[in-house]
């Protein structure tokens, strides 16, 4: 296992992110995606620190970062998809247009 | 201790702008008498110390002067404007006798219209608005008489306009008065106009405002040169003198100018009395007076002062004898007077005889004014005054509604007297002194015309006036009169003003010898025909004796059949020569479709319109964008991949 498998593999779980975000309409499903593209960039992470890195250790501290930023990040959205769907009783993005121009 | 009072001297005008701004701003009660009492101690107090001042004054300067000529006192002075460290304007109190003079004038007749006023207005929905205005007035009057420079004087100039016009349109649910007020505001601004350019040009040429630099005959050597203007070579003196005399045209209302004076009546009568017949309107005549040495330079200024006052004065007393508004024949006649003023000045200057082209100064011209300016304030002041009694009591401005008023109003009747026999000009009341001197003045400088054209309006001033006095007191009652009184408060200001009117004359010889303009004091000496006090005399008993026999005992009907033989003439007179009518013309049917129509064109069309343009343009790029942010957030973040994208392989 080389360094650009890694990099190939991080790169895939970007691509579906990226795509389930644009596509799904659940909003739901566009935060899973969010969660699949920042799993891509902490393997990238994980594996520069690993290859190339003099100290690993500060290459594994960023993925830690990230997971516990994302952690918060969800706890937030979650609580406002709940109270939006408690509000509209649907999460469908593109009938959630009311801030249009 | 004299340095204390003059230092002091500014409480004169304090105690007037305390007053307008306490009744002005305080939230006071309109039915209390507490505003009436404000207004009248604090103007009590400023007249106090105005005479105070005065005394003050001539006890500094006797003896002090040259010869008979007092000196100027700057009583304060302080920088309020810097335009550069050698051009200032300042603010200050000057003291010379015409100022002094002018001072117990303004202040003495403010006190006594305040007095007057509590009577005359009393039940007036804006009886405190009338105090506050009167205030205002008062104060900037105050200030324009004593100003060291000729900016100072503009401002307060244009104040005493604002609160004239505040005034005339006091009762401004009558249109005709709204109407009055804006003739005579816009008139006289547009006289300003060119009062200020006079200012500009010769405030430029000499680097200062102060007037004692303005009146020094080095101005007057600098200023005199020949420029060239669309192929004319035009003297800057006589210029700038006639730009700033006619600021003075338009505050003294001379002809053509002169329409808004009689519109003017619209307003109260104490107005009336204070603001267009003793003070305001003789701001003109002072103006010339204060300026005097430097328009006394220019021969050709000098003439056209002389020539605009003899005709204004003979015109507006032609006028004044078809009238029959009491008001408007007062109006009329305060023209004349001032005209009499005006040409008084112009005429301090004699004509060059035979080969001499040196022409000298006749300062008795000046003398001459200044003592009329004294004389005619206080009794036309009190022929206003009388004038709104009777208004007051008869509920009329129609003479030939009036008559028999003898009776009734004793004590108004016997000042009234005396007010018409001092402008008429009989011995020895003050009008003949002060009519005599200018009179021999205009006989001195040699325009004897001006001189047989006052000799008349003299004639014509009795006649009318006594038509007048006449037809308001003799004969028989004309109309229903019911309840007319004298009401103590408005006649005690007029029984006091008789004071004035039957011994101003004592002060003939003070203002001949002492009131001269400065630096012009070398002046040669000239004889006094004593034919002249016996022909002035005559002239005015032909007017009274004339009027007697039409009017002597309230009757009209020889004088109805006077018109009708002169019927024409007497419509023509009687609209006052169709002067006000060129006036609309002028304004109506040029200025405003041929000048107005078009700017206004350009302003809605060219102006406006690419206004508009760029609105419309910004709306119509608006709704553009409007399409881009549509809400979906996909779109959102398709959008911003995109640009990520292209700015990673393009940028």
């Amino acid at each position: 296992m080389s360094l650009s498998h890694y990099i190939a593999l991080s790169l895939i779980l970007c691509g579906i992110g990226l795509f389930g975000m644009l596509t799904r309409r659940n909003l739901l499903g566009i935060m899973l995606s969010v969660e699949v593209i920042l799993n891509g960039a902490n393997i990238n992470f994980a594996a520069f620190a690993h290859f190339k890195a003099a100290d690993p250790v500060a290459g594994a501290i960023f993925p830690i970062f990230v997971m516990a930023v994302s952690a918060c990040e969800i706890a937030v959205a979650l609580a406002i998809i709940l109270s939006m769907y408690r509000h509209r009783k649907r999460l469908d993005v593109y009938r959630l247009e009311k801030l249009n121009g | 201790m004299a340095d204390f009072i003059f230092f002091n001297s500014y409480l004169i005008l304090f105690c007037p702008l305390l007053s307008f701004v306490v009744i002005g701003l305080g939230h006071l009660r309109s039915d209390n008498t507490f505003v009436g009492k404000f207004a009248i101690t604090l103007s009590a107090l400023s007249c106090g110390y105005a005479l105070i001042t005065a005394l003050t004054y001539f006890i500094a300067v006797m003896g002090h002067g040259q010869g008979d000529v007092y000196p100027a006192k700057m009583a304060l002075d302080s920088a309020w404007l810097n335009f550069s460290p050698t051009l200032t304007a300042n603010m200050g109190i000057y003291l010379d006798p015409i100022s002094v003079m002018m001072l117990i004038v303004v202040s003495v007749i403010s006190l006594l219209v305040n007095i007057y006023s509590v009577g005359y207005m009393k039940g007036d929905p804006s009886f405190n608005r009338f105090f506050s205005l009167l205030a205002l007035f008062s104060f900037s009057m105050l200030g324009l008489v004593v100003s060291s420079n000729i900016l100072q004087m503009f401002v307060f100039w244009e104040l005493v306009g604002v609160s004239s016009y505040a005034l005339i349109g006091f009762w401004y649910e009558k249109p005709s008065a709204v109407a009055a007020s804006k003739k005579a505001f816009i008139m006289t601004r547009f006289a300003d106009a060119f009062f200020l350019l006079g200012i500009l040009l010769v405030s430029f040429q000499s680097g200062s405002f102060s007037f004692q630099i303005l009146n020094s005959p080095e101005t007057a050597a600098l200023l005199n040169k020949n420029f060239l203007f669309a192929g004319m070579s035009i003297n800057m003196l006589t210029l700038g003198t006639l730009l700033i005399f006619c600021g003075g045209w338009g505050k003294s209302a001379m002809f053509p100018l002169h329409v808004w004076l009689p519109d003017a009546m619209e307003g109260p009568t104490p107005v009336s009395s204070i603001i267009h017949s003793a003070t305001m309107v003789v701001a003109g005549v002072y103006l010339t007076a204060r300026m005097f040495p430097l328009f006394a330079a220019s021969e050709s200024t000098l003439f056209v002062i002389q020539c605009i006052g003899a005709f204004t004065a003979l015109f507006a007393a032609v006028i004044a004898i078809t009238q029959m508004d009491i008001k408007r024949i007062l109006a009329f006649s305060t023209l004349s007077q001032l005209g009499y003023m005006i040409f008084s000045l112009g005429a301090a200057k004699v004509c060059a005889e035979g080969g001499h082209h040196e022409s000298s100064i006749n300062i008795l011209g000046y003398s001459a004014a200044m003592y009329h300016v004294f004389t005619h304030a206080f009794f036309k002041c009190m022929l206003f005054l009388g004038a709104g009694a009777i208004i007051h009591a008869v509920h009329s401005n129609d003479i030939l509604k009036m008559g028999g008023l003898k009776s009734l109003m004793p004590k108004t009747y016997w000042s009234l007297l005396a007010a018409c026999l001092a402008i008429a000009g009989v011995f020895p009341l003050s009008g003949f002194w002060s009519k005599d001197a200018i009179l021999l003045a205009s006989l001195q400088s040699g325009h004897y015309i001006t001189f047989l054209v006052g000799l008349m309006t003299g004639a014509l001033t009795a006649f009318y006036m006594f038509r007048f006095f006449f037809l308001i007191f003799h004969g028989e009652a004309r109309s229903e009169l019911h309840d007319v009184h004298e009401d103590p408060w408005m006649t005690w200001p007029i029984i006091i003003l008789t004071i004035p009117t039957l011994f101003a004359g004592l002060l003939e010889h003070f203002f001949i010898i002492h009131v001269v303009p400065p630096q012009l004091d070398e002046a040669a000496h000239f004889v006094h025909p004593s034919w002249l006090p016996w022909i002035a005399t005559l002239a005015a008993v032909l007017g009274i004796g004339s009027a007697w026999l039409l009017y002597g005992k309230g009757k009209t009907e020889t004088a109805a059949r006077l018109k009708d033989m002169f019927g024409s003439v007497y419509t023509l007179v009687y609209n006052k020569f169709y002067v006000d009518e060129v006036w609309l013309f002028i304004t109506h049917k040029i200025l405003f479709n041929c000048i107005a129509a078009p700017i206004k064109w350009f302003d809605r069309k060219v102006v406006d319109g690419s206004m508009d343009l760029t609105g419309w343009l910004l709306q119509v790029g608006g709704k553009g964008i409007r399409f881009s942010q549509n809400g979906q957030l996909q779109f959102y973040l398709g959008v911003t991949l995109v640009g990520v994208f292209m700015f990673f392989f393009l940028g």
